[in-house]
């Protein structure tokens, strides 16, 4: 148990920017290009680790406190979530609104980082973002209320653990929608087509991106690292939820990691096929994640 | 209608048709025979041909030698084929047409910066692209020093309130484009108001021809909006030969027709693929990038350059094709269309991609005629202009491009103009390289006619350029005007993001995809 404990750790601090590379290689493939090595984001993590940093005079602590609280928060978050069915590292019984709210708190430092530069750019992202984030909640929540619902747990490990697969021969159904819904908001929550586009470089367009414009070197290799890690967490969560686990340790373990790879593959796919949305169309797509979560939640209640 | 009337109320006498002096595209007329007429009676032409249904395609100063300046106007007949000359004499004010006119705005306060000219009257008087004057006057904008000015150094346009924020974005971009300046009055996401602010790529063209024709004037020419050099090289040398009254050979008119052809063909697909980049959406921006390049490299094959840079020259083309070589570029660019088709019916049957594209950065038709705005933009309002129908020049005399508009003047309608253009282009270029003319591709132009004025006009792929050249008594040019079809857009994409979205700007800015250069000069 231990050990699988201590292999999920380093699956969380090693996977997340292989999924970026997947990502990017199935972006390649739709765009007829070769793209770059799957390994480039670590190369890009260990080139901005090695840059100095620059800061404005206008900026006070809260701009370089944000990048290390928003890695911090999404870390901790992520030893709250339960990998490949075994417990997390931590565990207890309504982990999962800290965990809710450890991303909100990564994103309020970001986004409280952003106006400190003063910027109309990162103003205007900080908006947005906190905008979004806030119809995003709902939705998610309500997802995760369909898998406590579900499994009769309020531990995300007992949530995403082995009642989870038994839960999926009873309430079917409302566990599809609320992957749905919950596949949506990882769309949104790690700023992805069709909500954002992470490749723009048009700062008007801009939501997740332009809140951290003003950040270089070790700075920015901390955000885009958390963005990643939010990213694997978001891929964990559906890789268990759709996937469920196989016989035995191995099988699970094996079925998990090929289910974030999938869940970077499908946001590949979607960035591919998909053009974004109009920003003011994007909180009715939200709206409709969390309506479709609130039904997966009227399924299971009734 | 009511408008009309009040316009119409206390005016003079009605125009005489000796009030203007008719020519037609690339035909010289003697610079003494333009008529001068008094500023408040100019005016009066100027807005009576309009209300005929006129157009301004210039408005230009230039020396009269007596210390005032000569202010000519072309108004342009579209449907007639025609252009009316006619002129009037100011010394340090004009009464400004812009109120009634707006298509007017920008030739004034490029008039009131070039020469000091007060246009009395205007509504937005503001300098245009921050150039040193060209004549000492008083400054019309009550600058202390106009040569010590920056651009963008002026009272910008304010929305004052609580919850109004201002964006400033550029002169630097964050890609690799051209420097310009704007400059957002908004309410949350909603923009208010846009004033664009460019001249950072003045560089003095017009000065720079003055005096030639010399070795450095076509290259001079080609070089005013990088990536029209075809449009702007051809409509200096149609100028030139006018004016030493020779005509292109048959042969060097179709190979001009397909440089120009090319040309528009190779912006608006890499235009369609950085239209679908900025959307996100990736096949038809990876295609269309790649494509872009098979055009260019198309027009290498023909001239050695891949944006078509001394392949014309005043008295043909520099560069021939032999039969061999025009059936391998024949198969080439129709290859390439092939994809291209592919690529951008994928982006056009994309449900997503139409949903961002209708809709947004909408110029009505009204407002297009009102900006005259020209080229693709105006064509995708539901204006029908094109100098290749209307002003037909060359080959187009011969060889007719259907003119397409649309009717929705928005983004998905300036995207499927560019598109619907390739094609007619593509197809255009094609027949000419099945049935090229024989005989040479290239004579000498004579010495220019001394004392003559020539309007020359070519459909460049973002709309009309027109150049406006005259000669002084030794037959140089005494005075040379450039138009860019920018400079009529500009403000309509201004207007198109009038209670628009501000991060709707960057796709409306794209599917425009005006020239800083062109309009600075």
């Amino acid at each position: 148990m231990v050990l699988r404990t201590a292999l999920h750790v380093v699956a969380l601090l090693v996977l997340p920017p292989l999924l970026l590379g997947v990502i990017n290689r199935v972006k390649s493939i739709f765009g007829g290009r070769r793209g770059p090595p799957l390994l480039q984001p670590y190369l890009d993590l260990a080139k901005l680790l090695r840059k100095g940093a620059v800061y404005s005079r206008t900026t006070t602590w809260v701009f370089r406190a944000g990048p290390v609280i928003g890695l911090a928060a999404t870390a901790s978050a992520g030893l709250l979530l339960s990998m490949g069915g075994a417990p997390a590292p931590i565990a207890f019984a309504g982990d999962f609104v800290l965990f809710a709210y450890l991303l909100g708190l990564g994103r309020f430092f970001t986004a409280l980082a952003a106006l400190d530069t003063g910027s109309s750019f990162e103003g205007m992202g900080a908006a947005r973002e906190v905008t979004f984030a806030s119809l995003a909640e709902p939705a998610l929540f309500l997802c995760l209320l369909v898998l406590a619902r579900a499994t009769g747990s309020l531990s995300l490990s007992g949530m995403l653990g082995p009642d989870l697969d038994a839960a999926w021969s009873s309430a079917a159904p409302g566990l599809l929608l609320a992957a749905i819904g919950l596949f949506v908001v990882a769309l949104a929550e790690c700023s992805r087509i069709p909500v954002d586009d992470p490749n723009t470089h048009l700062e008007l367009t801009m939501i997740h991106e332009v809140m951290v414009l003003d950040h270089g070197g070790p700075d920015l290799a901390l955000i885009l690292y958390g963005a990643a890690m939010k990213l694997f967490l978001f891929g964990a969560l559906l890789s268990r939820l759709v996937l469920g686990h196989g016989a035995g340790a191995l099988a699970s373990e094996a079925l998990f990691l090929l289910g974030v790879l999938a869940f970077a593959v499908a946001v590949g796919v979607v960035e591919s096929v998909m053009a974004r949305l109009r920003i003011v169309r994007v909180p009715q797509l939200l709206v409709g994640a969390s309506v479709l979560s609130a039904f997966a939640l009227v399924l299971l209640l009734r | 209608m009511a408008r009309t009337t009040t316009a119409s109320a206390g005016q003079g006498p009605a125009p005489r048709a000796s009030d203007v002096l008719e020519t037609w595209n690339g035909e010289p007329v003697d610079a003494r025979a333009v008529p001068v007429h008094e500023p408040a009676r100019f005016k009066e032409i100027v807005l009576a041909a309009h209300r005929g249904g006129g157009r301004l395609a210039a408005l230009f100063g230039r020396e009269d030698g007596e210390g005032g300046v000569l202010v000519t106007a072309v108004l342009a007949d579209d449907p007639e084929g025609r252009l009316a000359l006619l002129a009037t004499r100011a010394a340090d004010a004009f009464p400004s047409i812009a109120a009634e006119l707006p298509a007017a705005q920008a030739f004034e306060r490029e008039l009131a910066e070039q020469w000091g000219l007060r246009p009395e009257g205007h509504p937005w008087l503001k300098p245009l692209r921050f150039e040193p004057p060209r004549r000492e006057a008083p400054d019309p904008f009550g600058r202390a020093d106009p040569r010590a000015t920056l651009p963008g150094e002026y009272p910008f346009f304010r929305v004052e309130g609580e919850e109004v924020h201002e964006v400033a974005v550029g002169p630097v971009h964050a890609g690799i484009i051209e420097p310009g300046h704007f400059r957002f009055q908004c309410h949350g996401e909603r923009v208010f108001h846009l004033e664009i602010v460019l001249g950072y790529q003045h560089r003095g063209v017009e000065r720079l021809l003055r005096g030639g024709p010399d070795r450095r004037s076509m290259a001079l020419a080609e070089s005013i909006a990088g990536d029209t050099a075809v449009g702007h090289g051809l409509a200096y040398a149609k100028a030139i030969e006018s004016l030493s009254g020779m005509a292109p050979t048959a042969r060097a008119m179709s190979l001009r027709g397909i440089g120009l052809e090319l040309e528009r063909v190779a912006n608006h697909v890499g235009d369609l693929g950085a239209l679908a980049g900025d959307v996100g959406f990736l096949p038809t921006a990876s295609y269309c990038g790649a494509l872009r390049a098979e055009y260019l490299n198309a027009v290498a094959e023909i001239c050695g350059n891949r944006f078509g840079r001394s392949l014309v020259c005043p008295g043909g083309v520099k560069h021939d094709l032999d039969a061999e070589a025009a059936r391998a570029l024949a198969a080439r660019v129709r290859a390439a269309w092939e994809k291209t088709r592919r690529a951008a019916s994928l982006m056009f049957e994309s449900p997503s991609v139409r949903a961002r594209f209708e809709g947004t950065g909408t110029v009505p038709t009204a407002l297009a005629q009102e900006l005259g705005m020209v080229g693709p933009a105006a064509r995708a309002s539901g204006v029908d202009r094109d100098v290749r129908r209307d002003h037909a020049f060359g080959i187009y005399r011969f060889s007719h491009v259907a003119v397409t508009t649309a009717e929705n003047g928005d983004v998905l309608a300036r995207a499927l103009m560019r598109l619907l253009e390739s094609e007619r282009s593509v197809e255009f270029v094609l027949d000419q390289l099945e049935r090229l003319p024989g005989g040479p591709s290239r004579a000498a132009p004579g010495p220019l006619a001394p004392g003559a004025l020539v309007v020359s006009m070519v459909e460049g792929w973002r709309g009309e350029i027109a150049h406006v050249a005259v000669t002084d008594a030794q037959g140089r040019l005494g005075a040379y005007k450039v138009k860019d079809p920018s400079f009529h857009n500009w403000f309509g994409l201004a207007m198109a993001l009038r209670d628009g979205q501000i991060s709707d700007f960057p796709l409306c800015n794209k599917s425009f995809n005006l020239s800083y250069a062109g309009h600075d000069l």
